[in-house]
């Protein structure tokens, strides 16, 4: 009887997905074979990636930035050149720098140097000296997304021996969605070959916003200056083939070798306001990084957006080791010790729901860094003026180009 | 700093491999080389009166229903029949610290050099090995060999918390439920991810069942899998509670959940139109599943795993109760569970008296 009614409804074609489900509750054998015979499958809708959660990124929404700390950037630019020169490139030379900058042909691209950056940014009490001129290129861009590279690293190649296009793969991971309310075991969902697992609620398939993309290292990772002192001839080679949605609430050290981020939402959160008094221009006697990433993973967190981490890969080059990490050990270990305060109070900072932009909520943070903080080391009360300062200037150089 | 193990221990006294099964133990001999020094509790599903083959060689123990009855009693009705939740019985007997449990189709993976995996190892290192909840090291898991924690990693989470939970992968079939196998029957897993890495505390995962191991002393008791299968409105549903419940579990105790390597080739796509009247209930029932255990909030007076899974098993009651009747069923289950548990285990061991915080892992 059941049997029959199936078929009537098929050549009726009135076969709904509701139907179909209660066809399927009767938990009829001969219905269970016929719907498997004639393949009809069930259409739910939440297990496609829904457009309106992926964007789509064109290259003239991209900008390049790039941190020129030494004066010849060609054997840089021509290594990337295939993957970058479609792209228009902002390059910020460190304002302690000399000589002209060496840059080949062929590339769109725009220079500031340190007295862009005194006419820029001079009135305030923010320094832009060393990896942290690249904020000006931030500020300055007008493009929606950035892309920065530090000048020490090359296209890496991947398991097969193919060159990784690093940028389109950043904006692999900013078009696609994130995934931060509920861990996929099996990664990026929104990849070939990879789907949501058994156990992942289907409302929570559509995913939200990426808005931030930390890329990593093979070769020289980016550990601080006890690590690297430690195990100076350590190499990363393991390549780990996975993108990840780094959860809601979980904090994590981001690091500004290789990011990409939505400059138009995010771009309040990147700044260099935690300076370390003796900072130098090595990567490891820096946390300004450190610091932005902890506020976009909270802004980002507040707002409802996702942070991925792990593809696409660099290519440290060991010319990033130069230096002396026991030397550095004196001027990074400040920063060491200042992390255990600084991760247990971005784990506790709780955003009014009145904070509904990036600028509204860097003025948050930077009013409770000033309180909880400020007392216990000028480092802080520092990095709160800075923030303040810089969503100010953000606010005017935006108003500025629009 | 992190430091590397030289030499995974074998832990062969210490470790019981727990599998379910309804068919056949076929799929032992390609694990011979890795499994027969260990021994197996195998847990038999389904009607008692078959007889199961186990391979030559392998000291095992083997329970059908007949013995469940036996040894649980009145309690045997929380473990599961014609379900492969039945596995959980395993953990209740087993007398080791280790735990390993996988499925009776999966077999043993090459990795992409071409070398077999021996998935074992590589679990008991990751539960050997401390876990990082507190903060998410971009470089995956800092103890590997040739891996670190990332600059801005704070010195003091560096020690890390004792792992509690490896759950490994699949490539071939992957783990997906009915209606993803529906709309994409062919896909294969064929993408290794070198990697191990803890999920941070307060997030949730899926865990399956297929290729997982734990510390029994430590979580054990919430290790259960569930009413399932036979006159239950559910089923495929069992790993994914077990895993819920243990994962709150851990984030109140300042344990540590791992997951990624290893991976084993997972040989059998069930058929998805069975799965879809198995997991029909279950895929409605998640949306307020996920909700409620993210939600959860464990009071600190519970200070062992028994007392955190009770607690749970009173708030099951409290709010899913609505949801369906079975969830009070379930909720009494899981109170038989912990009965039956603390009856096989006797207090006295260090399991039950773990307090709260982390215990040194060795």
């Amino acid at each position: 009887m059941h049997l029959f009614n199936v078929q009537k409804t098929l050549h009726a074609g009135k076969l709904t997905e509701k139907i179909l489900k209660l066809f399927m509750a009767t938990g009829n054998e001969n219905i269970l074979s016929l719907i498997q015979s004639l393949n009809i499958q069930h259409i739910l809708l939440p297990v496609l990636p829904t457009k309106n959660m992926s964007v789509e990124i064109k290259d003239n929404e991209v900008d390049i930035v790039i941190t020129a700390l030494q004066p010849d950037l060609t054997s840089f630019m021509e290594d990337w050149r295939p993957i970058i020169s479609q792209f228009h490139i902002i390059i910020v030379k460190e304002p302690g720098l000399e000589e002209d900058l060496q840059i080949p042909q062929g590339f769109d691209h725009q220079i500031y140097t340190g007295s862009d950056i005194q006419r820029i940014a001079g009135h305030t009490s923010i320094t832009f000296s060393g990896h942290s001129c690249c904020y000006i290129g931030y500020l300055v861009s007008q493009k929606k997304y950035v892309i920065s590279i530090d000048s020490d690293c090359l296209p890496a190649r991947d398991k097969n021996g193919c060159v990784v296009d690093a940028v389109a793969q950043h904006i692999a991971n900013l078009q696609t969605p994130a995934t931060p309310f509920f861990f996929n075991t099996l990664y990026d969902p929104y990849r070939t070959g990879a789907d949501f697992v058994r156990g992942y609620p289907f409302s929570l398939r559509t995913g939200v916003q990426c808005v931030l993309s930390c890329g990593l290292w093979l070769n020289l990772a980016d550990y601080d200056a006890p690590t690297q002192a430690v195990k100076p001839n350590e190499r990363n080679h393991r390549y780990v083939d996975a993108v990840l949605t780094v959860p809601a609430r979980a904090m994590m050290p981001v690091s500004g070798i290789n990011i990409a981020f939505d400059r138009e939402i995010m771009g309040p959160t990147f700044f260099p306001g935690f300076r370390l008094p003796e900072e130098g221009k090595q990567r490891w006697e820096s946390m300004e990084d450190i610091w932005c990433g902890l506020c976009a993973k909270v802004v980002g967190d507040h707002l409802g957006h996702g942070v991925k981490s792990g593809l696409p890969y660099v290519w440290r080059s060991a010319s990033a080791n130069r230096g002396d990490a026991f030397g550095s050990l004196k001027r990074g270990w400040e920063g060491v010790k200042l992390m255990e305060e600084v991760v247990p109070f971005f784990q506790s900072v709780r955003l009014p729901r009145t904070a509904v932009t990036a600028e509204e909520c860097v003025f948050e943070i930077a009013k409770m860094v000033s309180e909880r903080l400020g007392q216990s080391n000028a480092v802080f009360s520092k990095a709160a003026a800075a923030m303040i300062e810089w969503v100010k200037l953000w606010k005017t150089v935006n108003s500025q180009q629009a | 700093m992190a430091s590397s193990v030289p030499s995974t221990p074998v832990l062969k006294e210490e470790l019981d491999i727990v599998i379910p099964t309804i068919r056949n133990l076929d799929f032992l001999e390609m694990w011979r080389p890795f499994f027969q020094p260990y021994h197996l509790i195998i847990v038999q599903d389904g009607e008692p009166s078959r007889t199961i083959r186990v391979p030559e060689g392998f000291d095992y123990d083997l329970y059908n229903r007949n013995d469940v009855n036996r040894i649980l009693g009145p309690r045997a009705n929380c473990i599961s029949f014609k379900d492969s939740a039945c596995r959980c019985f395993g953990y209740l007997v087993s007398k080791k610290k280790y735990i390993y449990t996988i499925d009776d189709d999966c077999f043993v993976a090459k990795d992409p050099s071409g070398k077999d995996i021996n998935a074992l190892e590589q679990h008991i290192q990751n539960l050997l090995s401390p876990s990082t909840p507190f903060f998410f090291n971009t470089l995956y898991d800092p103890y590997r060999d040739g891996a670190d924690f990332v600059r801005g990693y704070p010195f003091s989470l560096r020690e890390g918390a004792p792992t509690a939970v490896s759950h490994g992968l699949w490539l071939n079939i992957p783990d997906y439920d009915a209606p993803t196998q529906l709309v994409k029957p062919l896909e294969r897993n064929t993408r290794y991810v070198d990697a191990v890495l803890t999920i941070p505390k307060g997030t949730l995962f899926p865990m399956c069942g297929m290729n997982l191991a734990f510390n029994r002393e430590l979580i054990g008791p919430a290790m259960y899998f569930g009413l399932m299968g036979d006159g239950q409105p559910i089923g495929r549903y069992d790993d994914m509670w077990a895993g819920w419940c243990t994962k709150v579990i851990c984030d109140h105790m300042g344990w540590g959940v791992k997951t990624g390597l290893p991976y084993i080739w997972h040989s059998k796509a069930s058929n998805p139109f069975v799965n879809l009247k198995k997991e029909y209930n279950g895929i409605y029932w998640q949306e307020e599943l996920i909700p409620f255990f993210q939600s959860l909030t464990i009071p600190k007076e519970s200070k062992t795993v028994q007392k955190c899974y009770i607690e749970i098993s009173k708030q099951v009651r409290a709010k899913l109760g609505k949801v369906d009747p079975y969830f009070n069923k379930l909720a009494d289950a899981m109170v038989t569970w912990i009965e039956a548990w603390d009856e096989l285990n006797p207090s006295g061991g260090a399991a039950s008296d773990v307090l709260n915080g982390p215990a040194k892992a060795k």
